[in-house]
């Protein structure tokens, strides 16, 4: 998403003004939403009131286990996330150590980025079977890119004054590398593993929601399969919640890496 | 006594090769030599790994069979109708979100953080709403694609030098005008680029719908392959895929003129 979250300062009236009237047309959305259903203007077989989808969150917390479904899927993302960072930053290292590597493979890592690799989860279930691995390998996979590309930019945008530093100490190229290259490139790597656990969350999701296996995802699978409209509907929206937590706990974390100017 | 010469400089002549081709060359022999090795290894179960001839075989007899052009289409017109859809409210919602500070201080953060959310947990939604048919593929494209393409519209709104949007005020222009004079010429770069970003997740969107529900489309054929395990088949589906999507998405970016900006 090219849109990046405004720094921090103090609120002025126009902007709490403008937050009344965003959270207003909400709240006003959902109302009319409830009105049309209660009416019979909108079919509630189709879309049940805000009202029922509301007093469902309770059932759907505790009835479906909710709790064990989110820490499965909070495992899966973690352990993608793990081996994402390991493998993607060594992956970037190695790139830009070997620049022949660098300028025969970025190319192919770009372009890997835009390829639609959720769509391979039939061969993933066929090699690792219909299991918790399938999930975390496909998170993993379709995750990769910008983890590499992102180690291979903050490694190269190293300041020149930096590495002269470092130079001038007789640093020897492990010591540059952990004494100057890697903490100066630490801000933009975390970019890439934010990025990446995005794609990771989406995808891991998204797989235990078509292979309907896992945790979050397969209780919405679940809930309509089993024509539970409000309860589907609170399990999207448990979703929701949840992902946009994890979007804006990555975006605190990568607020406090990026380095005051 | 000695004879001098000039010294002439002997041309070299220029390897027929570069290293990086020749890399490249070694790097996709290699994982070739080691997916057939694997292929008859016996170590995985039969077919998990096919042997390239077969999956060359299946790969010509795919694109040779008038069937696959069938799917083909049918993705391809969900996945078009999702884009102009989807590309054109996207459009709208971020020209309307960067001209009016305001709205984009009260709604743009709703889509801000909606848009990193997994889109095809919607699709039960989708089928209430739209039915099994193309309709509900191309809503959830619709939806994926809508995200990129107003964010990067609303950014891109808010980056146009002032002094364009000064010259069309002092021509007097409407805002029709202004949208299509100004807005629209200037923001060609974010335009093409949450084009490019809107292509790519609705072709993923469609693409798993279709894998999920349906009896038609390419992903239709991919479950379909994987639930007779024609592995051949689904590889060779897959390759096609791949190579269809990262062609795509080159070519939007190639004709947007992305690759004429400069990488800071």
């Amino acid at each position: 998403m090219s849109a990046s979250a405004a720094p921090a300062r103090r609120a002025s009236p126009g902007d709490s003004a403008a937050a009344v009237v965003g959270i207003g047309a909400v709240v006003a959305f959902f109302l009319v939403v409830e009105f049309l259903v209660q009416f019979g203007l909108v079919n509630r077989f189709i879309v049940p009131p805000p009202s029922e989808v509301l007093g469902s969150f309770g059932r759907v917390i505790v009835e479906e286990d909710i709790l064990n479904r989110f820490l499965l899927t909070a495992t899966e993302c973690l352990t993608a996330g793990v081996m994402l960072t390991v493998f993607g930053v060594a992956g970037g290292v190695l790139m830009h150590r070997f620049k022949l590597l660098q300028q025969a493979c970025e190319t192919w890592v770009a372009a890997m980025a835009s390829a639609p690799i959720v769509l391979m989860y039939p061969l993933f279930l066929v090699i690792f079977g219909r299991n918790a691995w399938t999930i975390i390998m496909m998170g993993f996979f379709a995750a990769l890119p910008p983890v590499i590309l992102k180690t291979i930019e903050g490694i190269a945008g190293t300041r020149k004054v930096l590495v002269n530093v470092g130079r001038s100490f007789n640093l020897t190229p492990t010591q540059q590398f952990w004494k100057i290259l890697f903490p100066a490139a630490l801000p933009t790597i975390f970019v890439g593993v934010r990025l990446g656990l995005i794609f990771a969350l989406i995808n891991i999701v998204g797989v235990e929601f078509l292979i309907n296996f896992g945790g979050l995802g397969q209780l919405i699978n679940e809930l309509a399969e089993r024509y539970d409209l409000a309860g589907t509907y609170a399990a999207i929206c448990f979703v929701i919640l949840v992902s946009i937590l994890f979007f804006m706990a990555l975006e605190k974390a990568e607020r406090w890496l990026r380095p005051v100017d | 006594m000695a004879e001098t010469g000039r010294l002439t400089r002997t041309p070299v002549a220029a390897p027929l090769l570069s290293p990086v081709t020749l890399l490249r060359i070694a790097i996709i022999l290699a994982l070739l030599a080691v997916w057939e090795f694997l292929a008859h290894s016996g170590w995985l179960y039969r077919d998990v790994v096919p042997s390239l001839m077969s999956i060359g075989s299946a790969l010509t007899e795919l694109l040779m069979s008038a069937d696959f052009y069938f799917h083909l289409s049918v993705t391809a017109g969900e996945i078009g109708t999702a884009l102009a859809i989807g590309g054109a409210l996207g459009l709208t919602v971020g020209i309307m979100l960067g001209a009016n500070r305001f709205l984009s201080k009260a709604f743009e953060s709703y889509l801000y953080y909606l848009g990193p959310t997994p889109k095809i947990i919607f699709f039960p939604i989708m089928i209430m709403w739209f039915g099994v048919g193309p309709e509900s593929k191309i809503a959830l494209g619709t939806f994926s694609c809508f995200f990129p393409v107003a964010l990067n519209v609303a950014a891109g709104m808010r980056q146009i030098d002032k002094v364009l949007i000064r010259v069309g005020k002092s021509f007097r222009a409407n805002s029709w005008q202004m949208v299509v004079k100004i807005y629209l010429p200037a923001m060609r770069h974010p335009i093409i680029n949450g084009i490019r970003l809107g292509l790519g997740v609705a072709l993923i969107g469609t693409l798993l719908a279709e894998t999920k529900l349906s009896n038609k489309g390419i992903g239709f054929l991919i479950i379909q392959a994987y639930s007779i395990f024609d592995m051949p088949r689904m590889y060779a589906m897959l390759i096609v895929l791949f190579v269809l999507a990262i062609g795509a998405n080159a070519l939007v970016g190639r004709f947007g003129g992305l690759h004429d900006i400069k990488r800071l």
